[in-house]
This record gives structure tokens, sequence and C-alpha cells, in this order.
């Protein structure tokens, strides 16, 4: 068959009030702004990483959102905590802070002193 | 046993309990230095830097010149005490020496006049006895206006002063309480012996005999007393900033700095500080916003008693890392060192990061400029055209460094603390601007350009686009023509406090038109709001800085207001109808062709 350089994605379903929301919900109370999103992607189209590497902030946060911690935690390192998305985001959501306490929930025994 | 009254045993065990607990805390905090801390000590101990630095104690521990230019009130309140203090022990010493019979004890140049009941005969004793009280009076005066300041601090110039913990006030006091009972002690004895000063035999002449012989011993021992409770109690709150900050004055002479890490010499700085709330009243949080519990002077209270944890990590977060309080410092604390240090996040990622810089090469730029516009300028792309127009008009070649895509310098990594991968960062940047060969750096953002300034070790010059027209302007490479516009200039952060450039900006401007004064600017410049330092403020927050700061700079109803930061300029903006621009934008605009 001819590529023409698309294909369908496999359908991803998952049960949600099966998922450990415990760090979700804590993010959304760590960062009340977050609330706010509408998933629009400003952030990923302006990200200084994605211009590198195929970081996409905005699946970052809604999966985590989802309760799908898994590989987050690395996917979050290739952020440069520059800020262009909490600029451009058009609901004033707070991301730097978001990335920040992601990166915090993502830590296993955090401890600062 | 001669010279001696069971009165003085609190203040001999005081006097060797605060020396005991200074000298513990002050050899285990030397232990704490890091490893470079160590190197510069042992290079420097005994070198000639000394000199310099017993003079800044004398000007800063006893004289506090550096509050006095800031304050004058405050100054000689500050002064009167500690200088004051500080010559009573000196000429009280040499007074007994001189008058004491039989056996001498420390305690006796203390309590003299307890123990030297003669009244004074000679010219020297004359001199001495109304010396130490004329400075008996210079303490109490300060002593009183520290009480005045208490009641209404507004009288010396501060618009609020610290919220201190239970003991912290309660040293206070015995601090409050040490000179008077000094004053009426030897007024007291001065009734009985007639051995007093102008002052203490004045006040002591109102005693009658029997109410001195009855008093005489008691205000001694509360005498005594004070002291002791103050000795007692000064290692372990603000008053340890006394001998602290003649060992930080001496470890910064030796060319000492803070690591990203707490180490020693941060326990110094933390113990430095005095928590006069110095750094309240100008904190952009507290004047606009009323936040007042995560100034400086609370974050390093929390930190040196490491007993509030939540606290820290709360006052840690909420500051806009504007550089402001550093500024106002009358220690000189490095306080945005110590605020990252206490928003640092450890090394929970070890391994290499940001792999993905691996592919990115640098452009062989041999005898260019290497421009660096930062990530704001992507999102402001007039300035990095403007720029680009007038690196074409000067004739200078230029590679845009980061046109295509943004590398961000690292900044806000260390700023929330995530030291380890703002290193990694460093190091690919470093390795990609090096093998360029450009022959400077030129950038755009005043973030970029303290970061490159001062954490990076690059090899070529680094400039803000301001340094860089300026000198384009001045070598007359570039071109500009004199307008009647009128403009006012908002100092950025980085820029201004954080790297002292004040003078270049005015100088562009006033080749290209009239620049308006306001009433903020240079080290007082205020904030725009929109700060990649917090983390933690809300945009209404933000939009109220970022008014109040526009009502300052649009006071003298300029035709352009003019910042030097992409962040500024974006903030800025979308909050008046006034013209906003960058400095490179004005310019570009006024060029002769």
């Amino acid at each position: 068959m001819a590529n023409f350089g698309f294909s369908i994605k496999k359908t991803r379903s998952f049960n949600l009030s099966q998922a450990d929301l415990r760090k979700a919900d804590r993010l959304l109370e760590e960062v009340p702004s977050y609330r706010l999103c509408i998933g629009c992607g400003g952030c990923t189209a302006t990200c200084s990483a994605r211009q590198f590497t195929d970081f996409d902030i905005r699946k970052v946060h809604n999966t985590f959102r989802r309760g799908q911690y898994d590989k987050l935690a690395d996917e979050l390192r290739k952020c440069m905590l520059c800020g262009k998305c909490t600029l451009v985001c058009p609901r004033g959501v707070n991301l730097r802070s978001l990335i920040i306490n992601m990166r915090q929930l993502l830590t296993p025994s955090h401890e600062t002193f | 046993m001669a010279n001696f009254h069971p009165f003085v045993v609190p203040f001999v065990m005081g006097t060797i309990a605060l020396f005991a607990i200074c000298g513990y805390k002050f050899v285990r905090w030397i232990k704490q230095f890091d490893r470079k801390q160590q190197a510069l000590i042992k290079k420097n101990m005994f070198s000639t830097r000394i000199v310099p630095a017993l003079w800044e104690v004398f000007c800063e521990c006893l004289l506090h010149l550096r509050i006095t230019k800031k304050n004058w009130r405050l100054g000689y309140m500050h002064r009167s005490i500690a200088f004051g203090w500080f010559l009573l022990i000196l000429f009280g010493a040499i007074e007994s020496r001189i008058g004491i019979k039989g056996p001498f004890h420390f305690w006796c140049a203390i309590f003299y006049r307890f123990f030297h009941h003669n009244p004074p005969v000679n010219g020297t004793e004359v001199f001495f006895t109304q010396l130490m009280d004329l400075l008996l009076l210079y303490v109490l005066s300060g002593i009183f206006l520290a009480f005045v300041k208490k009641i209404h601090s507004r009288i010396l110039g501060m618009k609020r002063t610290t919220q201190h913990t239970v003991m912290d006030t309660t040293v206070k006091i015995a601090l409050w309480c040490i000179f008077p009972l000094r004053l009426l002690s030897e007024s007291v004895t001065a009734r009985l012996y007639a051995n007093g000063g102008f002052l203490t035999q004045t006040l002591g002449d109102l005693f009658s005999r029997p109410a001195a012989e009855f008093l005489e011993l008691p205000l001694w021992s509360l005498y005594s007393l004070a002291l002791c409770i103050f000795f007692l109690m000064l290692p372990f709150t603000r008053y340890m900033h006394i001998f602290a900050e003649v060992f930080l004055i001496y470890f910064r002479k030796l060319g000492l700095r803070d690591s990203v890490k707490m180490t020693g010499y941060t326990k110094y700085e933390l113990s430095a500080c005095s928590r006069c709330g110095m750094c309240i009243d100008r904190c952009p949080l507290y004047n606009t916003l009323d936040i007042n519990d995560v100034q400086s002077v609370y974050l390093l209270r929390n930190l040196r008693n490491l007993e509030h944890h939540q606290d820290i990590l709360a006052a840690g977060k909420n500051c806009l890392m504007c550089h402001q309080c550093a500024e106002d410092c009358p220690v000189d604390i490095d306080l945005m060192s110590i605020r990252r240090i206490s928003r640092d996040k450890g090394d929970t990622d070890m391994s290499d990061n940001y792999r993905y810089l691996d592919n990115v090469k640098g452009f062989n730029a041999i005898g260019r400029v290497a421009y660096f516009g930062g990530c704001m300028t992507q999102l402001t792309p007039t300035i990095s055209q403007s720029m680009k127009t007038i690196f074409d008009a000067a004739g200078v070649k230029y590679w845009h460094l980061d046109g295509e895509r943004a590398i961000c310098c690292g900044r806000p990594l260390m700023q929330q603390g995530f030291n380890k991968q703002a290193a990694d960062l460093r190091r690919k940047i470093t390795e990609l601007i090096s093998s360029c060969n450009a022959t400077a750096l030129v950038t755009s953002c005043p973030i970029c350009y303290h970061t490159f300034k001062h954490e990076y070790k690059l090899t070529i010059p680094v400039y803000h686009h301001t340094e860089f027209i300026d000198k384009l302007i001045k070598s007359g490479k570039l071109s500009v023509k004199q307008s009647d516009s009128t403009f006012t200039f908002h100092d950025p952060c980085d820029l201004g406090r954080g790297s002292g450039i004040y003078k270049q900006p005015r100088e562009v401007l006033k080749a290209v038109g009239q620049l308006k004064k306001i009433s903020a600017e240079k080290e007082n410049s205020v904030c725009c709001g929109m700060n990649l330092g917090n983390t933690v403020l809300s945009i209404e927050q933000q939009t109220k800085l970022r008014d109040k700061s526009l009502a300052v700079l649009t006071e003298p109803n300029p035709d352009v207001v003019v910042t030097a930061c992409p962040m500024c300029k974006k903030a800025f903006r979308h909050g008046t109808e006034a013209n906003v621009k960058d400095i490179a934008e004005v310019v570009a605009e006024r060029l002769n062709n």
C-alpha cells in the first residue's frame, strides 16, 4: 500500500475510575489556575524544547491529569523551564509552576533540606 | 577576695558562656565550608586583604556607614549603640586599669564605679569620669531612638519593622535595660561616694541617702543580670550579627562567595542578618501586594532556625528575585544566592540532561558577533528585528545564534533550584558558543545577560544590547538622529540592580531624544510583575505590580516608555495606552541612512 506519511492511531482506552488521581488532584491544589486549561496547545506550539526534540507539554500535563504518570518524569526533564508557555497561555495557566510541581510530585520522597 | 562581690557572678557566667558558644559555632561553620571556600581561606588568610577587611569592619560594624547613607536617623541609632558601647568598653578598660587598686579582674572594668569609690582627683580621672558619662549618654540616646522606632517606626523613616519572635523580643528588652540600669546604679553609687560625672552625679543627687543605700546592691545586681541574659541569649538570636558580621566581612574580603548549596559561609551570612527589616519597605510584594511574611529577613530567620520547613518553602518560593532587598541590605548579604539555596531541589536528576542539544552544531562564525536574543525575544520579534537593522546599519557582521530555535540560558532552572540541570544546560551552550569562534556575544535579554556574565565562563566578551548600541554610537559606527521624542526609561531588574548597567541606556536615549526623570529609577527601579523568579503569584497580583510600575513610568507623560528587557516590554505593553518599546526598537527607528 502506498505510504502517504500518515496513519491511523491505535485507540487508547483506559478506565478513569480506576486511575490513581492523587497526584493529579494534588497538582490542581498547588496550581489552581490549571483548572482553566482548555487544552488549546499554545504551550506546545511555542515550546523551546520542542524546537529540538519531540517534547509535547500539552500531552504531558493532560496525561498527568488522567493519572498516567509512567515515563512522565523522564519526559519532563526535557523542559528548560524558559517560561514561554506561561506567557502565551490564553487562559493564564501558570505553566512553569505546573511543570515544577509535576516534577516534584514525580520525584520519589523529595526532601529539600 | 578583693574586688569581688557575688553580684558579678551572672555577668561572669554569661560572658564565659557567650564566648564558649560563639567559639563552638564559628569553628563548626568553618568546618562546613566547601572545598573551594576552604582553598580560598588557606590561600588568602594572611594576605594583605586583612587590611581592607579590618577597615570595613570598623566602618560597618561600628560606624554603620552603609545604613547611614540610606537613612541617617537609623544610622545614628545603630552607631550610637554599637560604637558607643564599644568605646564604653574600651575606655572603661583603660580607666579601670589606671584606677583600680588591688587585683584586677575583667569584671572590674564593667563594674568599675562599684569597686572604685574614690572621687576623681587628678586630671586623668576627671577626664575619664566625664568621658564615660558622655559615652553613656550617647548610647542612651540610641536606645531612646530604638524605643521610639518600636512605638512609631515612621519617625525613623521605616514604614514597617520586622515582626520578631519571642526570643528576639526578650533579648531586645534585656539589651534596652542594660544601659538605663547602668545609669541608675552608677548614679546611686555616685550619691553615696561622690564619684560620678556630670550625668550620674546629677541624677544621683536626686536620691536621698537611705534610698541610695537601699537601692545600690539591687541595681548593680539587676545590671549584671541584664548583661547575663543578653549574653546567654545572644548566640541564639538576631544579636549574633554583632560577631558574625565581623567574620563575614573578613571571609568576603578573602574572596569567598555563596555556593549553590548551604555551606558554612551561608551560615555566617544567616547569622550576620540583624533583622533590621530594611529589606521589607521596598519589597514590591510588600508595598504593592501587602504580602509581609516572605521577605529576606523572614527567609533568613527560618533558614537559620530550620524549624518551619513549610514556612521556608513558602517564603522561598514567593519572591520576584528583583534584587531590591539585596540592594537595600546594610550588611550586604548575598540575598539572591540565599534565596536560590532555599529553593535547591537537590541532585535528583543525576544523569546527563538535555541530550537533544548534542545535535545542535555551531555555525562557523569567525569574525562575527554572536547575537543571542533569548527565549523571550522570540515572543517579541520586533526586538531581534531591530537589532538586525542596527547591526546592518553599523556594518557589524553577526550570526543570530537562536534565530530558528531558542535555547534557554539556564537561568530559570537555576532560579527554581534545579542546579544540576542548569549546569548541564550551561555546559552545552558553552560548547556551542566556543565552537562557533565568534568575537563577542550580544544578548537582548537582561536575564540571559546576567547569566552569561556571572555564571558562564566564556572567553569572549558579553554585552547586553544597550551596552553594544552605546559602544557603536560612541565609536561612530552607528549614526543616529536626534529627535523631539520624550522617553522614560525602566531599568529591568537583572540589567540594573543585577548587573549595574545604568549609564549606557541613558546615554543611548539622550542621543536619540529627551530622557525624562521618573520618581523610581536606577537602584530603586520598580518591578514589571511578569517575573521569572516567582511561580506562585496569580495573574491579578502580577497585574497589580505592573500597574503600579506603569503609573510611575507614565507619570511625566512621555512619548515612549522605554525598557531594555523583552519580558518587561511584554508586561507593560498590555497594561497601558502609552507607547512601550524596547531600546533597540527606539534606536532602529532613528537611524541616519
